[in-house]
């Protein structure tokens, strides 16, 4: 196995030093380490970091293989400086048995760009009924931890009660899409000024508000532990802190784009800024930024959900929802928290690795950068600006709402063990990270 | 002007240039051999994916009178689910030399898409898409307005002329009409004034940055506002059920609150006009007397509304000098 020795590179953003990756972990750390079979990688100005951690990505197979395969999307993953990634479930066949979440847990091992941890389906079929099988998943190869229904909301309350109760046997969580379905009805963008001005039924942000407030009442009532995804409103983040301050066990994340991109964008009526949630106002902007920088929102998870060109290139109402985000994740909250002075790179770590691992309850991943730990490593180059391009992309599909824009920051290298799956800005070639 | 696709884009300049030359278009309609050879030789295609044979008529004897080729293309029944549809067709057109679309579509914005992603090279013409535009409704019902009410009411030439000073309510269903969108825009753009008037249900969520004021009490606007015209908006009956949203209580109730009958009309200021782009329902936002009544400019709408399209497929199509072999 390659030894990598990365030269001069900072830990979270600190002081300059050497660190030694030899037999899948950490070697060493220090200054002027000797190494003598090691590719040795200049590091200097770059951010080290622990390996990225997704906690809601749509790697789409099985079912979508069009639109992304396991394979690609955690070659995408690797590309943005992942090392692991939650599947979301609502594939085709569903994730809500044992045997299909072992088997996107396998692909992901074959693939071998990124570990992969399917999330199960808290209802079968996602009909939001009847709850899955969560023991057998739980229990089989893949170790479920995090269980959704994402894409819909589980919205009867008496299923959502007896989902976050049963979840405790096994030190699980309920990570809720919340969406008032019925407030919702045919909504295709947020509900406000430009929604009004472009005749697009709005959604209105207390659709979003109403299922959070009382999920947080749940799971204290039950004793808990709730995961808010995708949060994206100022009243969300409000109702989040007001759950915290009372000490009930919520967690939550926002995505990049809510970090950063506004309902403003929708007046050209493109396809690529039509998600669920819908992109909101800048005053949520504001409000989701803050509640990251001061702990209210936990983590930032990308929400990757990749479309292929057919089902984005027609008008906004035929669109699906949804944006690619696993390659631009760490440019948008480098660009939207550090560069502006609001986060430092052990921030950045902590809401990109180490609290989604902690919350998915994945040992391996969002571990200390030290001696001995498993090197799952991702090496940042924060100083440049690149324009994001469709070409230069791993996923499958192009929805990305950033195409033809400028961002802060790429990754230059990202290792899996202690294997580059990422080296120079460029992924290793598939064969040998399959082989090695 | 490439395309129509809003009446927020029409500049004041533009707008009236329209209504100018919309009055020319009525003028010759008024002769004995209604049809000009202006647009001999190019293709304007109606491409209604939603059902609207008042609309498409109107744009047909529009285009016709002009010497137009016409083809209509009606896709109805394909699917909103599968958006190919739109794509595939306007690549279709593009292929069989469209100089011209006039689409209407049950999506918000279908016709932005349609002349912003490069699947057409003519000019597209918005006839109305899901609950956004209708820029040639706006354009009919201010030369209405400006026929009525403008140059000494009426009686004088009103060329060249906006809509400055006047007041109209627009009343009903704001919130799903984009007859109402394009007449705040274009009737702001021309100097009017306006106010609408629907139960709160009805009302967008952000309309506050709309150039309008808003009330619920349609009385209040006819006694203190003095309206110098009324245009009704028609309002459908699935609405009232809870599947339809329940926007209201029932038929009944919204007729007392919103409906205009003769009473209504009777304290309307004498000079006052009242329109309504039609289909009606006679016995909910409009009673058949008031239909009827001589301030009821409904059936002159649908007159004007030839003069101007008209007026728009010659300004977009004949003020272009290239010819398609040059593009
Ligand atoms: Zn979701």
């Amino acid at each position: 196995m390659t030894t990598y020795l990365l030269r001069e590179v900072s830990p979270l953003g600190e002081e300059p030093t050497d660190v030694l990756l030899s037999g899948g972990v950490i070697a060493a750390i220090g200054e002027d380490l000797e190494a003598d079979d090691a590719i040795v990688v200049d590091g200097r100005g770059l951010v080290l970091l622990p390996g990225l951690v997704d906690l809601h990505t749509h790697l789409r197979e099985p079912g979508r293989e069009d639109a992304e395969t396991i394979a690609s999307g955690t070659r995408a993953a690797a590309m943005g400086g992942f090392t692991a990634v939650h599947a979301m479930a609502n594939t085709t066949p569903t994730q809500d048995t044992a045997g299909v979440v072992e088997q996107v847990w396998r692909l992901g091992k074959q693939a071998g760009w990124a570990d992969v941890y399917p999330v199960g389906a808290v209802t079968v079929g996602l009909e939001g009924d009847r709850l899955a099988e969560l023991g057998a998943m739980a229990e089989s190869a893949a170790r479920v931890r995090v269980f959704s229904d994402d894409g819909k909301c589980v919205h009867d309350p008496v299923v959502m009660r007896r989902a976050l109760e049963y979840v405790k046997a096994f030190d699980g969580v309920i990570a809720q899409h919340a969406q008032e379905p019925r407030l919702t009805e045919g909504a295709q963008m947020h509900e406000g000024v430009v929604s009004a001005e472009l005749g697009l039924a709005g959604w209105p942000a207390v659709a979003e508000e109403a299922i959070i407030a009382r999920d947080v009442l749940l799971a204290e009532h039950v004793g808990s532990r709730l995961h808010v995804c995708h949060l994206s409103t100022a009243g969300s983040v409000e109702i989040v802190r007001w759950a915290k301050s009372r000490g009930i066990d919520v967690t939550a994340e926002v995505t990049p784009h809510h970090l950063i991109l506004t309902d403003e964008l929708a007046r050209g009526y493109d396809p690529r800024f039509k998600v669920n949630p819908p992109l909101r106002t800048q005053r949520d902007v504001e409000a989701v930024r803050a509640g990251l920088a001061d702990g209210t929102i936990d983590i930032v998870a990308t929400d990757h959900a990749p479309h292929p060109r057919e089902d984005k290139d027609c008008e906004w109402a035929a669109a699906a929802f949804g944006m690619t985000g696993l390659e631009t994740a760490l440019s948008v909250v480098q660009e939207t928290m550090v560069d502006t002075g609001r986060m430092t790179w052990a921030d950045v770590a902590r809401v990109l690795s180490t609290a989604p691992a902690r919350i998915g309850r994945v040992e391996e991943h969002g571990r200390p950068i030290a001696v001995g730990e498993p090197a799952n490593l991702t090496l940042v180059d924060p100083d440049v600006r690149r324009v994001i391009t469709p070409e230069e992309q791993a996923t499958k599909s192009v929805n990305s709402p950033f195409r033809g824009r400028e961002l802060s920051g790429c990754v230059v290298a990202t290792f899996l063990r202690g294997r580059a799956t990422v080296l120079g800005g460029q992924s290793c070639d598939e064969d040998v990270v399959v082989t090695r | 002007m490439k395309h129509l696709l809003s009446a927020a884009d029409l500049t004041h300049e533009e707008a009236v240039r329209i209504l100018d030359t919309a009055a020319q278009m009525a003028a010759t309609q008024e002769r004995e051999i209604k049809k000009l050879p202006t647009l001999r030789g190019r293709t304007v295609v109606n491409l209604f994916f939603e059902d609207s044979t008042r609309t498409r008529i109107s744009f047909e004897t529009a285009a016709k009178r002009l010497s137009a080729d016409v083809i209509n293309f009606s896709a109805k029944g394909s699917s909103v689910s599968k958006g190919e549809s739109l794509k595939d067709t306007a690549l279709t057109l593009q292929a069989m030399g469209a100089d011209a679309v006039v689409i209407r579509h049950q999506a918000s914005g279908a016709p932005h898409t349609l002349a912003t992603a490069g699947w057409t090279s003519g000019a597209v013409v918005n006839a109305g898409d899901g609950t956004h535009q209708h820029p040639t409704q706006a354009l009919l019902d201010a030369f209405t307005l400006r026929r009525h009410l403008v140059g000494d009411r009426g009686r004088a030439d009103a060329t060249g002329r906006d809509l400055a000073g006047l007041h109209v309510a627009i009343v009903g269903d704001v919130l799903h009409s984009r007859v109402a969108r394009s007449n705040v825009d274009l009737l702001h753009t021309l100097g009017a004034r306006v106010t609408l008037v629907a139960p709160p249900t009805l009302v967008p969520v952000g309309v506050e940055a709309w150039p309008a004021d808003v009330s619920y009490r349609l009385d209040d606007v006819i006694g203190d506002g003095r309206p110098d015209a009324i245009m009704m908006l028609r309002v459908q009956r699935e609405r009232m059920s809870s599947a339809g949203g329940g926007f209201f209580p029932s038929p009944l109730e919204y007729s007392r609150g919103y409906g205009l009958d003769a009473a209504r009309i009777a304290a309307l200021p004498e000079h006052a006009i009242v329109l309504h782009p039609g289909p009606m329902n006679r016995g909910l936002e409009i009673s058949a007397d008031a239909a009827d009544s001589d301030r009821a400019v409904i059936v002159e709408q649908v007159a004007n509304g030839v003069a101007v399209r008209m007026a728009v497929l010659y300004l977009l199509m004949a003020g272009e000098t290239t010819t398609r072999s040059d593009r």
